[in-house]
């Protein structure tokens, strides 16, 4: 059998109780919630940008073979080199290539979550190349040396007390504070000069549109347009299932990823590239390359079900909204993606038998579903998977029936054959009656029930009994 | 074929391999999409809606009309304490600001004329603020619409902490759709082009907003409105 890990229990568990943590997520999340609502006072409204949401990602990954080829064709003739990577091996060494040729030692990262996944950073630095994080949140986790727990506000698990001491302590000449604007202020002195030095820049993609050959970018910070324009070279990383059909689809994604992930009408900045810096400009990179990434996004497409979680725009909606989520934050979840589409892509992306236990980190209470801006139904998703875990379909799903375990089969196959038979019933539930209270919760099979749970009592008489004996015969 | 023609043939591999394997995916419907029609929410025009929203990210807006233009930049320079202005020479803007300046100095003009490897230092380290013209406004999001050139270059929008743009009222579209159609924004865009709403924020520290974490502090627009 598969060896299962189980990293997950252990982390959430640990979380649970880290009382700080917990603070710092509900009063995030609840905010996040609050503003989320207040940008969709029309529930009319609401629905219908979403269902033209679902619909243009459906129809973008209907066609996604002929627009990937389409979004290259265009790119190229735009002046944009496209490279293709299978795996997150081939991608870093597409983009260390890249580096090298443009003899660059360091690369200024606006955020990406598909960089995440590849352990760009760390590949870099083994490397001999600097990775230097620009968006202020994954600037103060790069510093703490963490990964981020959130998709959008990566450093969000920390409070500003925690981030005044750190940039104390790893900022030349930086007292402390734990003023918000004079920690941002304290960012931008350090961050601008790191701009105007790097050899390279970096960034994701919120959508490439295909007819344009064009890559859109959301940023309110604006580090993702200093990280794309100041470096003489810019290279961008997107998960191949990020390309629209038209430049215009961007708008109702735009604006439904905004308002569902902070409440905004908009990001500050929408950052449309098209070109490099052409002869005649004075600034722009000399060189900007795509690198699409596969990394499992193709098999999950294989699968008509599992594909509509490629709709995904990466709000993280799902994940303000879980009850699960909002109160062990985003580290327990051991892998890139945290919350409710985590528990979708990573099971997915490195396998059942490594990262299934997510698959639990649900009650499957549906509000994920409810707000995802591109309806993706987010907790059959999770159903599905966790039938997948036990019951693989076909060969849909990395690691599918690495979960099914030998014990559990028994225990089903004996429940099922005495619930089929009054006989068998009866006389289990005799000894039940008889024996059931004197074994101890201890007893091997009862006691990873009884560790989180307190043993029934078994009555002294049963549901079945007691019926009897009022003249209720079987109907 | 052109990804065979770049030599690697890695790559060539992972694009068919990746390709090969979406063509052979099961098949699923195709939806329609009708043309897009925003779901109308208010009856506030076109104008209003733009300022209450700009406003609402911290946009500064200073109505005037053309004949006044220069007047006004020059109180908004005075009024920030502007000590110098990066400004395109090659544009109606930069044209406008060098005549009026030959009669009248006010805070230094300084020329994007050269390209940014020359001017890096000036531009990340010295500059107060920057000014550049805009192609119209996104009422539905408060946005400027902004189409960098070779005569106005990407940067002068970014770098400077206080980012002036000029825009006409006439400009005015209802949607992003709209103005990628009345634009032709689909058809041939240039490298780069920008929807801005706002000055540069976040809210990465415990969610609380920040304005001016590595774009410009301030975002003043003067809104001519003749």
């Amino acid at each position: 059998m598969t060896q299962v890990s189980h990293d997950f229990e252990h982390a959430a568990v640990k979380a649970l109780g880290n009382q700080q943590l917990r603070t710092n997520f509900r009063r995030v999340m609840t905010g996040l919630m609050a503003k989320r609502a207040a940008q969709f006072p029309d529930q009319d409204e609401l629905q219908a940008l979403r269902s033209r949401g679902a619909s243009i990602k459906d129809r973008a990954l209907a066609k996604l073979p002929e627009l990937l080829v389409q979004l290259e064709q265009n790119l190229t003739a735009n002046g944009i080199q496209v490279h293709w990577a299978e795996t997150v091996e081939e991608g870093n060494k597409i983009i260390l290539d890249i580096l090298k040729k443009a003899s660059a030692r360091s690369i200024i990262k606006g955020k990406s979550m598909v960089s995440e996944e590849m352990h760009f950073n760390h590949f870099l630095e083994e490397n001999g190349v600097a990775a230097l994080e620009s968006d202020l949140g994954e600037y103060i986790i790069q510093l703490a040396g963490e990964g981020p727990s959130h998709i959008v506000m990566p450093a969000i698990h920390k409070n500003k007390g925690e981030i005044g001491k750190l940039f104390q302590e790893k900022i030349d000449g930086q007292g402390f504070t734990d003023d918000p604007d004079e920690l941002t202020a304290a960012a931008r002195r350090v961050l601008r000069q790191m701009f105007a030095n790097a050899d390279a820049g970096f960034s994701g993609v919120n959508y490439a549109a295909a007819d344009t050959g064009s890559l859109v970018l959301m940023s309110n910070e604006g580090n993702g347009r200093m990280s794309t324009h100041l470096p003489k070279l810019h290279i961008a990383l997107m998960g191949v299932e990020k390309v629209i059909e038209r430049l215009e689809d961007a708008a109702p994604l735009i604006s439904l990823a905004c308002r569902s992930a902070t409440g905004q009408a908009i990001t500050t900045y929408v950052n449309i590239i098209s070109g490099p810096r052409k002869a005649g400009e004075k600034d722009g990179p000399k060189e900007v390359h795509l690198v699409l990434l596969d990394n499992g996004r193709t098999k999950i497409y294989n699968d008509p079900e599992l594909r509509v979680g490629l709709r995904c725009i990466r709000c993280a909606a799902c994940m303000n909204h879980c009850p699960v989520y909002t109160r062990i934050g985003g580290h327990a979840y051991q892998y890139t993606y945290p919350g409710p589409i985590g528990e979708i892509l990573n099971p997915q992306m490195q396998g059942i038998e490594k990262a299934g236990d997510v698959l639990h980190a649900s009650s499957l209470c549906g509000r994920c579903s409810e707000v995802c801006p591109v309806k993706i139904p987010l907790h059959e998703l999770i159903v599905r998977l966790r039938r997948e875990s036990i019951r693989p379909s076909g060969n849909s799903v990395k690691g599918g029936g690495s979960r099914n375990s030998s014990t559990e089969n028994v225990i089903w196959f004996g429940w099922k054959t005495m619930y089929a038979s009054p006989l068998l019933y009866r006389w289990g539930t005799w000894w039940l009656r008889k024996i059931g209270n004197l074994m101890p919760s201890s007893m091997p099979l009862l006691k990873q029930w009884t560790s989180v749970r307190t043993k029934p009592q078994f009555a002294s008489r049963s549901i079945y009994d007691l019926a009897r004996e009022r003249g209720i015969r079987d109907e | 074929m052109i990804w065979l023609v770049k030599g690697a043939s890695a790559m060539s591999n992972a694009r068919s391999a990746i390709l090969e394997r979406l063509r052979k995916a099961p098949k699923k419907p195709i939806p329609d999409l009708a043309p897009w029609t925003p779901y109308a929410t208010t009856t506030e025009s076109a104008k209003d809606r733009f300022c209450r929203l700009m406003k609402g990210v911290n946009g500064q807006i200073v109505e005037t009309t053309r004949a006044d233009l220069v007047a006004t930049l020059r109180q908004v320079l005075t009024d920030k304490q502007a000590k110098n202005l990066l400004y395109a020479p090659n544009t109606d803007i930069g044209r406008t600001l060098d005549a009026a300046w030959a009669t009248e100095p006010g805070p230094q003009l300084v020329a994007y004329d050269k390209p940014i490897e020359d001017m890096k230092a000036v531009m990340v380290n010295d500059i107060d603020a920057g000014i550049t013209s805009t192609m119209g406004a996104i009422a539905d999001t408060g946005s400027l619409i902004v189409w960098p050139s070779a005569d106005e270059p990407r940067l002068m929008s970014l770098v400077p902490p206080i980012h002036i743009a000029v825009l006409e009222s006439s400009k005015m579209f209802d949607s992003f759709p709209e103005a990628v159609a009345k634009l032709s924004w689909n058809k041939k865009p240039p490298g780069n082009t920008l929807l801005i709403s706002g000055p540069s924020k976040t809210a990465d520290i415990e969610g609380i907003l920040c304005y001016g974490v590595h774009g410009p502090k301030q975002l003043v627009i003067l809104f001519i409105t003749d």
